[in-house]
């Protein structure tokens, strides 16, 4: 007669200090994350391969719905504008396009994207530092609104509605001092120095560009919701000067994007969800600025955001598996994972948090966490504090949805599948993995590079 | 290479060394390994009892086993004659 085996962990033993602080911080995890939506992670790593990236249709449109409702409850003509550079995978737009966001882009890739996508042109916000004229003459054409970065664009433009004859919908981008540091002044005109004043009135004496909007963007994972308000009053400063000036209603001011979402920055003392202001702050500063700066009611602007990575990192998680064990010459432990900084680029700026799949004991161990690339840079936590991980063990990554997905490196692996759980707990591939065949298809060889003997 | 004899350690895996005070906790495996480890059990006697209890292939546990050896050492929980 067998009697069944019990369930094995790595033998693993740790000194008690009494008294002390731990350096690695309270412990991670007391429960493994067996789930994602009702979805088993084991099934999905069988089903799509480790590592791969998993996005929940269910977070997305809950985390929207919340932002809508936090500020339409405040104001009564708000629109998004989904960020594609945050997450441009096309069934990932597509789900905040289905709940009404319009497409934000800032080059052409993601404005062709929008467009095939089947968001009309003119709910494309075309914003970015690098607009060529055939570019700009694209937006024109299907009456996107085209946001002016600096003036080289602005005479540019200038020149093609002229020869084109057409009038094309602009609003400048406004830098400016919001009492943050550093002050994101690289993009568009700033405030302070009346350069964004000279923009407007070059806008407002040329024949056929029509000044629609402001825009800032003033920075990002603000954890500061009073920057915004300073925002939010210089926008609407230059909008009633305009309105009184040149007598032209405003019809829209563009508080971009920049909150923050609940991961945790990289040297932050308490964990994220105890920093960040939530939507309803952001939305009650940004809110009541305006309407508290006296527009009249018939010229009260729409608003729009360009939120991101408030929008999307909850609903990504990123599965991976253990490679290998292994501890330092210092004695620390070194936990290989098969996920690094190529596909969780993000690991440079968070302390993501990560939690075993499987059932563990309530032993736990200090630990790095590195990635599978041969390089020494590739480190997912520097100190976390995790169960014994046995070789084969799945982890789950959690709030990896915002830029991990676009800044990703092919760099020395291949990129994996993205899969998206639907509302009804069905799960889709959504990207496929990269392969070889994905890598050198681009390539061209020389003739005389063709064969050699060794 | 030897375990301390005078190490108490519970069935919790708590460990306390009595001859400078330091005290550890280790997980279920790490217990029994130091149990194992203080009745004088050969690394082959101690992969046996392991490998017919527990759900672990013999050259998984014996990579392990070094490795919390190496721990040990580490600690000064064993002396080398």
């Amino acid at each position: 007669m067998s009697t069944e085996k019990l369930k094995y962990e790595r033998p693993a033993i740790r000194k008690m200090n009494t008294g002390l602080m731990n350096k690695f911080g309270t412990r991670t995890e007391y429960a493994p994350f067996t789930h994602i939506d009702g979805v088993a992670v084991k099934e999905l790593i069988h089903k799509y391969g480790s590592p791969c990236f998993v996005i929940s249709e269910r977070t997305i449109r809950k985390t929207y719905q919340n932002a809508v409702r936090a500020f339409k409850t405040r104001y009564p003509k708000v629109q998004f504008a989904w960020s594609y550079k945050t997450n441009y995978i096309d069934a990932v737009c597509n789900v905040f396009h289905q709940e009404g966001s319009w497409a934000e882009v800032v080059s052409i890739f993601e404005y062709t994207k929008a467009i095939q996508n089947g968001v009309p042109g003119n709910k494309i916000i075309f914003n970015g530092p690098e607009k060529t004229k055939a570019d700009l003459q694209i937006a024109l054409e299907n009456n996107s609104y085209i946001h002016i970065d600096h003036f080289d664009e602005l005479y540019d433009l200038i020149e093609l509605t002229q020869e084109l004859k057409k009038t094309a919908k602009v609003a400048i981008r406004v830098n400016m001092d919001t009492g943050v540091y550093p002050m994101w002044d690289r993009f568009g005109f700033n405030y302070e120095s009346g350069q964004a004043w000279n923009a407007i009135t070059k806008i407002m004496a040329s024949e056929y560009l029509e000044m629609v909007g402001l825009h800032c963007h003033i920075g990002t994972f603000m954890l500061d919701t009073n920057a915004y308000a300073i925002a939010a009053a210089k926008l609407s400063d230059l909008a009633v000067n305009i309105k009184y000036v040149f007598n032209k209603t405003i019809q829209y001011l563009d508080l971009g994007g920049g909150f923050p979402s609940a991961n945790t920055l990289r040297g932050e003392y308490l964990p994220g969800p105890d920093m960040i202001p939530s939507i309803d702050d952001f939305a009650e500063v940004i809110t009541s600025t305006i309407l508290n700066y006296g527009y009249k009611k018939e010229d009260l602007p729409l608003l729009i955001l360009e939120t991101g990575r408030a929008m999307i990192d909850d609903a990504g998680y990123l599965l991976g598996s253990v490679i290998a064990n292994k501890r330092l010459s210092d004695g620390r432990r070194a936990t290989i994972m098969d996920f690094g900084v190529n596909i969780l680029f993000t690991a440079f700026w968070y302390e993501h948090k990560i939690t075993p799949a499987q059932e563990f004991s309530s032993h736990t161990e200090d630990m790095v966490i590195y990635g599978p690339l041969c390089m020494n840079i590739d480190v997912v936590r520097s100190s976390v504090t995790l169960p014994a991980l046995n070789r084969g063990d799945h982890v789950v990554v959690h709030k990896v949805g915002a830029y991990n997905m676009t800044q990703w490196m092919q760099f020395i692996a291949m990129r994996p599948k993205v899969t998206l759980i639907d509302t009804n707990g069905e799960s889709h591939i959504i990207r496929e993995n990269e392969t070889v065949k994905t890598i050198t298809e681009p390539e061209r060889m020389p003739e005389h590079l063709k064969t050699f003997n060794l | 290479m030897k375990i301390h004899s005078n190490l108490a350690v519970s069935d919790s895996g708590f460990i306390f060394n009595p001859s400078n005070g330091d005290s550890f906790s280790t997980n279920l495996v790490g217990a029994e390994l130091i149990r194992l480890l203080k009745e004088g059990k050969s690394l082959t006697e101690i992969k046996k009892e392991i490998t017919s209890k527990y759900e672990v292939e013999p050259t998984v546990f014996e990579k392990d086993y070094e490795d919390f050896i190496s721990q040990l050492q580490d600690h000064f929980l064993v002396s080398n004659d």
